[in-house]
């Protein structure tokens, strides 16, 4: 077997002193759909951000395709989407504009050429926004902005994608596009770990499910069958906050 | 034109079109990252420069870009470190920047707050040769970063977090835009005054925002702008004998009331053309459907 994508061995993270991690483990194999699970403040989205470096790891070692985070530079290799929150700058951007910055990783001191303009056409393309290319994101809805952020990480041509519940506040016409994008880029061989809430329209693309609570891996295997509302067909609502009560969480 | 016979015009000219180009360009950036009043607070820490220069004899110019940028550097290190009780080392740095400058100011051999007032509110008139070449290279440089690496700062400034994944070096990144918004004040501080600096780098984008769909473009209205005022703002000055700096700050915010004023009507015919574009008969959506209707019919 090749070396893992991702690798957490015994990690843990503090935010402002409070323990959020508590020595996680979690691997992520080539060609792998992970969802990270669990209820607001189990520390998912800061189990993704210490791997991209975002929060500083207290303990414990994070390797990316195999080298330690802290030498790893190949971040072409690996393309990111943040909580939709953190993207909103106070000047007007295109949706080009917006796209193009993902392809800066692969662009040699920022000059982007022909076929980097290409690759973010093409990304805008994959995810249904070509025709808003010169729209600014500020007119977008909150569908259509998450589909530009997951355009930005797909114009590197990454192999591994990371996303931080790419779903919350989406609607449900572009729930299907994304759902769509990530099965075409699964089947083209990408990794991926994703943050959810719930497992939601991804459902028959996830390989494997690791669920956190209190800062620890409480399961890591299958993706555990939904109970109660969440089985119903058609329950896809998202839960702005409050704790998840789910059969398998609770 | 007969201002553009006098040698000192033409240096002020120069100066102002320098400066009109600069500080909307940095100051864009700084609008993109919510740090609008960066340049504001720079400005404060550059008095403690120009009362150094007065005091120990040396260009006022050159000292208060070396302040201005320690003092930039210093409070992006803050902006890092210090979480809880940022803002108030921030105040003491601007507080203590003023009042360092007054103090250093007076302290100087025949130095008093009137030497002050031509930095603080911008003296065009009395810009030395010396004081243009100081200008241009510092202009050079403004331009140069905000530029040539304008796809790196833009990435940075629009989301730190992802910039940080796509391996740019963000750290280095918000130093030097740090570093260059602390050149640019020095670049304004004859023009307009450092008291009113800000108002030159975020003023013209503001303005050209309610223009503009794009970065690319709110970035060339926001310099076409501040050229046409610190252009505009120096000849005035030259016919009417008003101050240059307030009259270039007034100019600007004119310019943000008309361009407010004529974006309204244009942003309605942008909503109608975007609402053409939908097949006629739209209201489809609330009426009563057809079938209902007929099968009620088909009841009675």
């Amino acid at each position: 077997m090749t070396e893992p994508v991702i690798s957490l061995r015994g990690v843990s993270a503090e935010l402002a002193a409070r323990p959020v991690l508590r020595g996680i483990d979690l691997t992520v194999a080539r060609g792998e759909v992970v969802a990270l699970l669990g209820a607001n403040g189990s520390g998912k989205s800061t189990a993704v951000r210490t791997i991209i470096g975002q929060v500083p790891v207290s303990a414990g070692e994070i390797e990316l395709f195999g080298t330690p985070r802290r030498r790893f530079r190949d971040w072409a290799r690996v393309g990111y989407v943040p909580q939709r929150t953190t993207a909103a700058g106070g000047v007007p951007a295109t949706v080009t504009e917006v796209v193009s910055s993902g392809r800066l990783s692969r662009a040699r001191f920022g000059v982007l050429r022909r076929a980097d303009h290409a690759a973010v056409r093409r990304a805008l393309e994959l995810v249904g926004m070509a025709d808003r290319a010169k729209d600014s994101v500020n007119a977008l809805s909150g569908g259509q902005h998450q589909r530009v952020l997951i355009a930005r990480a797909l114009a590197a041509e990454p192999e591994l994608l990371i996303m931080d519940e790419p779903m919350a506040g989406v609607d449900l016409a572009s729930q299907e596009v994304l759902a769509r994008t990530l099965r075409e880029q699964v089947a083209a061989g990408s990794t991926v770990l994703l943050v959810l809430h719930e497992l939601g329209p991804l459902e028959p693309l996830i390989d494997r499910a690791v669920v956190l609570r209190d800062g620890c891996v409480t399961h890591d295997g299958p993706p555990p069958p939904a109970l109660g509302q969440h089985a119903l067909p058609g329950h896809d609502h998202v839960h702005p906050h409050g704790p998840i009560r789910t059969g398998l969480l609770s | 034109m007969d201002f553009l016979d006098y040698a000192f015009m033409q240096r002020a000219l120069l100066a102002a079109v320098l400066v009109g180009v600069t500080a909307p360009a940095i100051g864009i950036y700084l609008v993109q990252r919510r740090q609008a009043l960066m340049g504001d607070g720079i400005g404060h820490v550059a008095m403690t420069g120009v009362g150094l220069g007065f005091l120990l004899s040396a260009s006022p110019v050159w000292m208060a870009t070396l302040t201005s940028v320690l003092g930039a550097i210093l409070m992006e290190l803050i902006r890092w470190y210090g979480r809880t009780r940022g803002d108030i080392a921030l105040a003491m740095l601007f507080y203590g920047g003023m009042a360092g400058g007054v103090m250093f100011i007076n302290l100087a051999p025949g130095g008093s707050n009137a030497n002050l007032t031509s930095y603080l509110f911008g003296s065009l008139s009395t810009v030395s040769q010396s004081d243009v070449t100081a200008i241009c290279l510092l202009a050079g440089f403004v331009v140069l970063v905000t530029l040539g690496l304008r796809r790196q700062l833009f990435a940075v400034s629009q989301d730190e977090e992802f910039a940080r994944v796509t391996g740019l070096p963000v750290r280095a990144l918000n130093l030097l835009t740090a570093v260059t918004a602390a050149v640019t004040v020095t670049v304004a501080m004859r023009v307009v005054g450092l008291l009113l600096v800000s108002a030159l780098m975020v003023v013209p984008v503001a303005a050209a925002q309610q223009l503009s769909r794009s970065f690319a473009a709110t970035f060339a209205i926001a310099v076409a702008i501040g050229v046409s005022v610190t252009l505009g703002g120096t000849i005035t000055s030259y016919y009417q004998d008003v101050p240059p700096g307030a009259t270039i700050v007034l100019l600007t915010i004119a310019a943000f009331v008309l361009l407010t004023a004529l974006a309204a009507p244009l942003a309605r015919r942008r909503a109608r053309a975007a609402a053409g574009g939908l097949p006629a008969g739209d209201p489809v959506e609330c009426a009563i459907p057809a079938s209902r209707e007929a099968g009620g019919k088909v009841g009675v």
